[in-house]
């Protein structure tokens, strides 16, 4: 099952290290990751994309809440949130009727084209990974992808909920 | 405010934080610092012949004390030679700071002369560590790194210091930190009332108790109140490997180390267990046999300074997250209100159980041969040191032989590798027992095997004088090994004999020690005698029995109690 975990950690050196060492050390998965240091510059806030059921997943979080540079560690999908990822992607366009396609996907998806040249596109698109995912399947129809890249999820709980110090 | 170079801060540092020992080995890395300590007499520094056993030393030191162990060492290949050392530590959490020298901060990542990086290579076997980038920085990371070597659940720390940021030329002002508190570090020390609330009731509630002790409650300085609550509770009680001495092993509700080799009595009244109480300890692979089927009957209880061991193997019924004897005050507050004079009637039908399987007598072994077995040496060594030694140990048949013949009353008398299980750790771990304890009987029991692995502190024995006794018992064989290749291995010994043995008397004596060959079992008595009456490092060379095996043992894929109790019986 896929999870989201969020840990808020302090922005020191190593400390990244540490908790993808967590993940290697002790056989989990890492989908993806992101991260970032928030409004208070001295803390960073770390998203990941794991899969497990609900023991590993109390593992990672326990392993991970155990470092020392690790304040705070929660499981966003066990409860309502918001996630987003975004993707830069490059698409070759040979022929007026793709360039037109892909220009078209591109309104539909409310993606924002942000570089072009004569048979090229380079576009942004956030939403959830499905939407990227889906984003991504319609771009390979319409044109040929020169390139992408993703930057992993990150999300927040919704309402209240929060991860401070 | 005092001026000093970064080499006199971490001297100072670790004054500051009050170490007395610090075992190491110098090179180009550290030569700032070498010098520092040269000029100084309150850190006592123990020059070693090899940085593992530096950090064993460490170990052993912090084993017998509670403190934390100190270490210094090179960069590059005297960082490296710790890891093994930090690694054992770490699986026993045992408290360590390990201060290693790194090239300067301009060349590392160079590939420079003698560099690692160390912060990289330990990591997963360290609690934390510290890249020191300025100098005024040392005596804040060294604080910590002892602060946090010694709180919660305790581990060893890596502070990697480059060679720059401790260069005697320049002066830089020296502050002690007054607090060293970290927003991201709080261990939880008290339990959850509401789980001490609900752990009491269970235990009130049952018919069938067993508590199951760890090292945690060494670790957290609880034997007094572990005697307490099993006193109050009637209840027996088992110990893991680690754990041995937190309760009285002489004491009549002791019913021996549980687990692969525990006793019969031990794993039977774990798996008839209608409530567990497990006290620092952590169901290890060791213990648990198979997990599918451990313990059918019972509520777990489980106490755990930390929260990543509870419910990690085994799902425990009511996990609480705390310092041993924080926990058991509390619980035993909460028991005091409650009346327990029916209690031994109450359990009686279960010491009638456990009785039954004691008198067993899974422990007695072959006496009818002239050759000596293992499991009557260690007994001669208990009757030679009134049982009141502290006993470090290698790894392997020799050390659960010492595991299970020799009755530990008190904690940290039992000094080994339980976790990780490093062959070599017995002779350095005794020396640092010894430095801990100058005045104390220090033993290693150890195999011909692990002993070759840290052979070379002999030599640092002699020059500081350590009086440790070495109790060999020499099989000519890799024992432990040789007995899984019986056992499983159609009797197939690859590799598991060394027929080109050292003579270990000559070896001994070539060190400037004292060394006894035992050959028949006549003569072991009066060596023992001879050993404890020689001043100084003995090398006892005790020729075993070759084919003994350790018994009992859990059979694999089995539960708890799945047991071969020699050679031909199984339960």
């Amino acid at each position: 099952m896929r999870r989201i975990i969020s840990v808020l950690m302090e922005n020191a050196p190593g400390a990244l290290s540490r908790i993808v060492g967590v993940f290697s050390q002790r056989g989990f998965n890492v989908d993806s990751l992101c991260v970032a240091p928030t409004d208070d510059e001295s803390l960073s806030r770390l998203t990941i994309i794991t899969q497990g059921n609900d023991k590993v997943i109390e593992q990672i979080t326990k392993q991970v809440n155990k470092l020392i540079d690790v304040l705070k560690v929660t499981e966003l999908t066990e409860g309502p949130h918001i996630e987003r990822e975004l993707m830069l992607i490059k698409v070759a366009t040979r022929t007026e009727l793709s360039r037109s396609e892909v220009k078209r996907n591109v309104d539909i998806f409310r993606a924002r084209i942000l570089d072009v040249t004569a048979t090229n596109y380079t576009i942004e698109i956030t939403g959830t990974s499905d939407k990227l995912d889906a984003f991504s399947d319609v771009m390979s129809q319409s044109a040929d992808i020169t390139e992408s890249a993703r930057t992993g999820v990150c999300g927040l709980a919704r309402g209240e909920r929060a991860l401070r110090p | 405010m005092k001026m000093m170079s970064g080499a006199a801060m971490v001297v100072e540092a670790l004054k500051d934080v009050g170490v007395t020992h610090l075992f190491g080995y110098p090179g180009g890395a550290v030569l700032d610092i070498y010098d520092a300590l040269y000029a100084q007499e309150d850190v006592e520094h123990v020059l070693v012949r090899h940085e593992q056993a530096a950090a064993h030393m460490a170990d052993g030191y912090a084993r017998a004390t509670g403190k934390t162990g100190a270490v210094l060492v090179t960069s590059g290949p005297g960082a490296t030679n710790t890891i093994t050392g930090i690694a054992t530590a770490f699986m026993d959490s045992i408290p360590m700071v390990v201060l290693s020298g790194q090239v300067p901060s301009m060349h590392i990542g160079e590939d420079a002369f003698q560099e690692c990086d160390m912060v990289g290579v330990s990591r997963p076997v360290v609690k934390h560590s510290f890249l020191v980038k300025k100098p005024e920085d040392i005596p804040m990371a060294i604080a910590k790194a002892f602060y946090i070597a010694n709180t919660g659940r305790p581990g060893p720390v890596v502070v990697d210091l480059p060679k720059d940021i401790v260069n005697v030329q320049n002066e830089h002002p020296y502050v002690f930190p007054s607090d060293v508190t970290m927003r991201s570090y709080n261990p939880t020390l008290k339990g959850h009332s509401k789980q001490i609330k609900k752990a009491v009731n269970l235990m009130k509630e049952a018919q069938r108790p067993v508590l199951y002790v760890g090292g945690g409650a060494i670790a957290a300085e609880a034997a007094p109140y572990v005697t307490q609550l099993a006193e109050l509770l009637h209840a027996p009680v088992c110990s893991t490997l680690m754990g041995l001495g937190a309760f009285s092993s002489v004491h009549p509700q002791f019913i021996g180390m549980l687990g692969m080799h525990g006793t019969l009595e031990a794993n039977k009244a774990m798996h008839n267990a209608d409530c567990i109480v497990a006290l620092g300890a952590r169901f290890d692979d060791r213990v648990t046999n198979n997990v599918d089927k451990f313990c059918p009957h019972a509520n777990i209880i489980h106490v755990d300074i930390d929260p990543a061991s509870i419910s990690k193997i085994v799902n425990a019924h009511v996990p609480v997250v705390g310092s041993v004897d924080k926990v058991l005050l509390q619980m035993l507050t909460l028991l005091a209100d409650i009346d327990f004079s029916g209690q031994e009637e109450k359990l009686a039908d279960w010491w009638v159980q456990v009785n039954e399987w004691r008198d067993k007598k899974c422990l007695d072994y072959d006496q009818s041969t002239q050759t000596i077995k293992p499991q009557k040496v260690i007994e001669s060594l208990y009757e030679h040191t009134n049982g009141d030694a502290y006993v470090s140990s290698d790894v392997g048949q020799h050390q659960m032989f010492a595991a299970l013949y020799y009755p530990f009353a008190k904690p940290r008398r039992w000094i080994n590798s339980g976790g990780l299980g490093t062959m070599g750790f017995g002779l350095p771990a005794a020396m640092g027992v010894q430095f801990a304890h100058p005045d104390a009987v220090s033993v290693v029991v150890t195999g011909d095997g692990s002993i070759q692995m840290n052979i070379q502190e002999l030599s640092t024995c002699l020059q500081y004088g350590l009086p440790v006794k070495i109790i060999s018992l020499n099989n000519r064989a890799l024992g432990m090994v040789r007995q899984w290749q019986d056992m499983n291995y159609k009797g197939r010994h690859s590799h598991s004999y060394m027929d080109s043995m050292p003579d270990f008397v000559a070896l001994a004596e070539a060190y400037g020690h004292t060394g006894i060959k035992v050959d028949t079992l006549d003569e072991l008595d009066g060596a023992m005698q001879k050993c404890f009456a020689t001043k100084g490092l003995v090398f006892m060379d005790i020729a075993v029995d070759q084919n003994e095996h350790v018994y009992p043992m859990q059979i694999k894929y089995g539960a708890m109690d799945d047991m071969r109790l020699s050679k031909t019986e199984r339960t």
